[in-house]
């Protein structure tokens, strides 16, 4: 184990850091230049991988099996649509902030079943809290300013009085967001808190005999992973949808979620990244072989049946030879490569000394 | 006075024989999870393969009635032997969460292969039953019950009895017990584990081609199917995961209390509060009595 030089994180992690905020601020930026790039891929990317954090946090770490991720994306989007149209004064960050707060105060609610149920019973329950908050905001014509077509224009982001309406602009909204969340993320995960999560979901039993507060613990984490999921869900909306509809967090965005939850690699940060880019570009990848190699002979909806399929098959494979998902596998062949570079250089030294 | 009874009874008994059909989803359920303690998630993908399968083969194929449900329920069979193979079988020491996460996936694949196999357009299932209600029973009780729930009330009775003495007084339901108590148990005695998992999830597939039927005839076969399907996990909570009888039960009080929520509560809040109605009765029961109504009592061990 390294060292912490600041906080938990080791020279290795501030070295990562420095590079992904490199690759990201500099390179990116100056190299993708069209915007569908922006719109379609990073931008959704940075969002949906916040939420899948939000996921990880209660389903990697904690070890609850929650499936209401959307939900609580919508409690977000629609708290930060309020915040800006009636109370002006907080600002964008601020509403981002409150936000995800509201979304926090229904993780709560809805993660109290949590302790006295575990398994697919909580699944159930959670699944709750996906269908309540979609149908509230759907029928209470507050939440929606009273609007009537259904489709409401997201309202522009205006930080410290400069707006940020361009792809490029919205994107650098979203990885400052991530990134700062990212971190906080990382740093709870190491600290006390993250053991915490991480003996409820090994034994909760005897978490509780040791001294941990089930009660406290999962209500944390509850309320953590909706405050990600909300604060996603607001920049969702904001940066990459920029409509608000409940339509759009409806049960299959949070069965996407949880499919770059798991595919990506339970209990990692990284595999959240890993598994959201996977999800999202697997499909893109899908049609473009569609209509490159069969020249669009392939219905559309066939492509997306079929990716339905891999990602069903995936997610089996994956249970059955590697349930820590593709972070592991990536933590695998970075092992592999090592030892291989190791050994040859080991034995490249014990040569020398023989001749 | 008396016509709002009626109409309350109406509702009720519209909404008890509505609940049926959730039954007929749970029971494929209780099934699978009574002998293997397999939580399947693609209960309600099996429901939309099988019966969108069933629908294929008539429409496509121009095949008889009878004849395209027996593939239909060949093809299930088929469903449960590969599942088992390639499912169960290397997750055999898995956990329950594992093996739950992978029922997901598998309904993702069921899902998909059936939609890339017949298209994803809603197909109209006509099984020469009426969704309307009777005339002798609207003439004689003053009660319209549409004949669909009828039927599906029946089906419902006629499986869950056949299911339970199949459970209790067969040589196969005593191995589907001991499997479902102990699988390591059960296979060390001479039990055939790998039959018993194939015998089950064949049923269960049989189980979710009825139940699609039902369905198919009243809302059209078509994806929205797996989302009504998901309302059978409230039906087992509050019936008990591993009870044949609870899984009835369960349905028709879900199905009850619905169908009244939403006719006298609903208008209040701008209706469809079916949609969630059922979720939070099943997390008051969470609270109060986790192990359902009549499921065993959850013991876990340290």
């Amino acid at each position: 184990m390294m060292k912490p030089v600041f906080m938990t994180y080791t020279k290795k992690d501030l070295i990562n850091l420095a590079v992904c905020m490199v690759l990201s601020v500099l390179v990116i930026p100056s190299f993708i230049t069209t915007e569908y790039w922006y719109t379609s891929i990073l931008i959704p990317w940075l969002c949906l991988a916040l939420a899948t954090i939000g996921q990880q946090i209660v389903m990697g770490y904690t070890g609850q099996l929650a499936l209401g991720a959307a939900g609580f994306m919508a409690a977000g989007a629609f708290a930060m649509f309020n915040l800006i149209l009636r109370v002006p004064d907080l600002g964008f960050v601020g509403s981002l902030i409150v936000s995800g707060l509201i979304a926090a105060a229904f993780g709560i609610l809805f993660g109290l079943p949590s302790l006295k149920v575990r398994g697919i019973y909580l699944m159930v329950a959670t699944l709750a809290s996906q269908f309540f908050i979609i149908w509230m905001i759907d029928k209470f014509g507050w939440f929606k300013n009273y609007d009537s077509s259904g489709i409401i224009t997201a309202q522009d982001i205006v930080i410290l009085g400069k707006p940020f309406t361009t792809p490029l602009a919205m994107y650098f909204v979203c990885l400052a967001v991530t990134t700062v969340l990212t971190l906080l993320a990382m740093n709870m995960a190491r600290g006390s808190t993250g053991r915490n999560w991480m003996a409820v979901r090994d034994m909760d039993i005897a978490a509780e005999s040791m001294g941990v507060s089930l009660l406290r613990t999962k209500v944390q984490a509850f309320a953590i992973s909706a405050f990600y999921c909300g604060v996603a869900g607001a920049l969702f909306a904001f940066c990459y949808l920029k409509s608000l509809e409940p339509v759009a967090f409806d049960i299959k965005l949070s069965f996407k979620i949880l499919f770059m939850c798991i595919l990506g690699g339970l209990g990692t940060i990284n595999g959240a990244f890993i598994g959201a880019a996977f999800i999202l570009l697997f499909p893109v990848l899908l049609n473009a072989i569609g209509n490159n190699v069969f020249h669009g002979a392939i219905d559309a909806t066939i492509i997306s049946s079929i990716e339905q399929v891999i990602f069903g098959g995936l997610m089996i494979i994956f249970m059955i030879y590697e349930p820590l998902g593709m972070a592991k596998l990536w933590e695998n062949i970075k092992q592999k490569w090592k030892t291989k570079i190791q050994s040859s250089t080991s034995l490249k030294s014990s040569l020398g000394k023989k001749t | 006075m008396v016509d709002e009874l009626l109409f309350f009874m109406e509702v009720l008994v519209g909404g008890l024989l509505a609940g049926t059909m959730y039954s007929l989803v749970a029971l494929g359920f209780v099934l699978i999870f009574k002998a293997s303690a397999t939580f399947n998630f693609s209960q309600g993908a099996m429901v939309f393969f099988s019966v969108l399968a069933f629908c294929g083969f008539m429409q496509d194929f121009n095949i008889p009635f009878v004849l395209a449900f027996i593939l239909a329920a060949l093809l299930m069979v088929v469903v449960g032997l590969c599942t088992e193979r390639f499912v169960l079988r290397p997750l055999m020491n898995a956990s329950e969460d594992t093996v739950l996460m992978a029922t997901i996936g598998l309904g993702y694949v069921l899902e998909g292969l059936a939609q890339a196999a017949w298209g994803v357009e809603v197909r109209r299932l006509d099984l020469g039953i009426g969704d309307f209600p009777v005339p002798w029973i609207a003439d004689n009780l003053k009660l319209f019950i549409s004949a669909l729930d009828i039927t599906a009330g029946l089906v419902a009775a006629i499986m869950i009895i056949g299911l339970f003495l199949l459970f209790k007084y067969t040589k196969i339901g005593l191995g589907l017990r001991a499997v479902a108590d102990d699988a390591g148990a059960a296979s060390s005695i001479g039990i055939p584990l790998k039959h018993i998992m194939l015998l089950v999830w064949s049923a269960a597939g049989v189980v979710a081609l009825v139940a699609g039927c039902m369905w198919g005839a009243r809302a059209g076969v078509q994806f929205a199917l797996v989302d009504l399907a998901l309302k059978a996990l409230p039906v087992l909570i509050i019936g008990g995961f591993s009870s044949i009888p609870g899984a009835i039960i369960g349905g028709l009080i879900i199905g009850a209390v619905e169908k009244v929520l939403e006719v006298y509560i609903g208008p209040f809040f701008g209706g469809a509060i079916e949609g969630w109605a059922p979720y939070v009765l099943a997390i008051f029961f969470l609270l109060y009595r986790p192990e359902g109504l009549f499921g065993e009592k959850i013991i876990r061990r340290v």
